[in-house]
């Protein structure tokens, strides 16, 4: 409701029920709080305005082809982000790749096998907490685990070492999302598939993932977006800052040594010289651009998915 | 006392040649520790309708759910006594529930089609009970059976979803019927519908009970009066805990059910006096 323009003359009324009579108070009270919500608002927006515009009015200038096919280099103007753009490419689709099949199919055994028990209250609990976890402990976890005790799988700190690493900081996440998917299809189709003769996995392999696929799919790529913008783990892990070649498309390629777009931009800002410090801004409208085209994706995907019912 | 009289008005019930196909003997509910059924002797005989009526709470729909052993996904359901499917008992540890859905099929409350096409919503049961045949044939066949074929013919491969609610409905018992069980199980089938729909499902029903056998769960005491050759009338009384436990009061056909009560409460219900 919105006041009325002018003082509403009062209605006389016969009957039992008097308007109140603080009722420009309650108006005010109403008037005060939309306000409120508007700074609020305004807030948001203008901090993330400023960042943004910072960000490109320093880097865009910066920004050419050269900066994209460039390797790092000592001099700031030859200096390029074709190693990291490629090892945040690879780390990305490895952990993806990881990631999901764990991710989803933890979910769906969560949510549609595992008995109500207090065994899976317990694991429940666990998981949304390892979601909580700061990233910096699984990057000592995986500095340990994958680079040291699986050397002779991952061969160091490989591409390998960096993908598993994040994998295990967005499974979580991803548990969480197919759960979420899941829980919100409506018993009554489980039963019908049942009824008709159906085991468990027939009913959801066909009837209930289809619909809970979009829904999976926003919640990985909403987890991966995270994955994409992590330094922590990945420098705790020591992935390099200086690589001069790309992986070899092979299995080998996997075992290769890597940098990322946020290590090489953290690098970058630590320099001293101010020319650095625009390529760093030019590497995060890079790094925001991967990130955009990815949440691109999960709204193509998932509006895909729900016309095909 | 009422087991007294449950087992005169049986054997007056059962007095025909006809052939029982599923049968309950002393059959208690339980969630957890609560009492949802209590003691019910029922014989289904073959290819008749029969109609379950109570009031709500009486435990009619839970009864229902375990002659297709439903109830076994709901954790914490227990289910004593006996229930024969052909002699067999369904609860036997050799028997595979899987085998019994899918000789016991069932209609729900709600209309369920699957968020699939017409067409596969039918030929998922088929599919996934290793059905060998044609399936355009089957889908066909179950769908002309539902008194359905006519009105969706030209529009197969579209949602089963932009159907009415009637046509869901009818959608629903053609997928139950495409995978040839021996009995359908419905509840409150039309509860759900508008009376033009509702008339259409019962006249199916009629057609229907040539080939199977249909026990209806329903609210609507014409409906059980109209479409019903047995009914059974079922009641609940309010337990020390603050439940309700169900019971079977009567069970004859439906004309003596409505029109001879042999108990007060029956007599009570059927003439809206309670429920």
């Amino acid at each position: 409701m919105t006041a009325p323009q002018s003082t509403p003359a009062k209605i006389t009324s016969p009957s039992m029920f008097q308007p109140s009579p603080n009722l420009a108070k309650r108006y005010k009270i109403d008037r005060i709080f939309e306000i409120a919500a508007l700074i609020s608002t305004i807030v948001g927006l203008v901090v993330l305005a400023v960042l943004l515009t910072d960000v490109v009015l320093d880097g865009l200038p910066r920004l050419s082809l050269n900066f994209l096919t460039n390797y790092p280099s000592r001099k700031p103007e030859q200096a390029g982000i074709l190693s990291p753009l490629v090892g945040t490419i690879w780390l990305l689709l490895t952990t993806a790749a990881i990631a999901f099949p764990i991710g989803v199919g933890a979910g769906i055994f969560l949510e549609e096998f595992a008995a109500d028990t207090l065994a899976a209250k317990i694991i429940e609990i666990n998981i949304a907490n390892l979601a909580g976890v700061p990233s910096i402990i699984y990057g000592l976890l995986g500095l340990e685990v994958f680079v040291r005790i699986m050397e002779p799988i991952t061969k160091g700190r490989s591409i390998l070492a960096g993908a598993l690493t994040l994998a295990l900081l967005i499974l979580p996440i991803i548990i969480v999302a197919t759960r979420e998917s899941l829980r919100a299809i409506p018993n009554s189709l489980r039963m019908a598939g049942y009824a008709l003769g159906a085991t468990r996995w027939q009913v959801i392999s066909e009837q209930i993932l289809p619909l809970a696929i979009p829904g999976i799919l926003t919640g990985t790529i909403l987890a991966l977006s995270r994955a994409i913008g992590e330094t922590a783990p990945l420098i705790a892990i020591g992935a390099l800052t200086f690589i001069a070649y790309l992986p070899h498309l092979s299995l080998e390629g996997f075992q290769t040594p890597f940098t990322a777009l946020p290590i090489q931009i953290y690098n970058w800002v630590s320099r001293p010289q101010v020319e650095f410090h625009t390529n760093a801004a030019a590497g995060i409208i890079v790094l925001m651009v991967v990130l955009l085209l990815m949440n691109t994706t999960a709204i193509i995907l998932r509006n895909k998915f729900q016309k095909a019912r | 006392m009422i087991s007294v009289d449950l087992a005169k008005h049986m054997t007056s019930a059962s007095n025909g040649q006809k052939e029982i196909i599923l049968k309950t003997e002393n059959v208690s509910v339980y969630y957890g520790n609560f009492l949802a059924v209590r003691g019910v002797y029922l014989d289904i005989p073959k290819n008749k309708i029969v109609a379950f009526i109570g009031p709500s709470g009486c435990g009619k729909s839970t009864l229902l759910r375990t002659f297709n052993r439903l109830n076994d996904l709901i954790p914490g359901c227990r289910v004593e006594g006996r229930i024969t499917f052909h002699k067999q008992d369904i609860y036997d540890k050799k028997i595979d529930p899987i085998d019994i859905c899918r000789r016991i099929g069932m209609v729900f409350q709600k209309p369920t089609p699957f968020p699939k096409s017409i067409y596969e919503n039918i030929a998922f049961g088929a599919r996934v009970n290793g059905y060998r045949g044609n399936m355009d044939e089957l889908v066909e066949q179950s769908l002309r059976q539902a008194a359905l074929w006519d009105e969706v013919k030209d529009k197969l491969k579209q949602s089963g979803l932009a159907l009415s609610g009637g046509q869901q409905q009818r959608l629903c018992i053609a997928r139950a019927i495409a995978i040839q069980p021996e009995v359908i199980l419905m509840d409150e089938p039309c509860s759900a519908l508008d009376p033009i729909s509702t008339l259409k499902i019962e006249e199916l029903l009629d057609e229907l009970k040539e080939k199977y056998t249909i026990i209806i769960v329903t609210h609507n005491m014409q409906q059980a009066s109209r479409i019903a050759d047995m009914t059974a009338f079922f009641n609940a009384e309010a337990t020390e805990m603050g439940g309700k436990m169900g019971y079977l009061v009567e069970y004859d056909e439906t004309q003596e059910i409505f029109h001879n009560p042999k108990e007060k409460s029956t007599q009570d219900y059927v003439s809206g006096r309670f429920g």
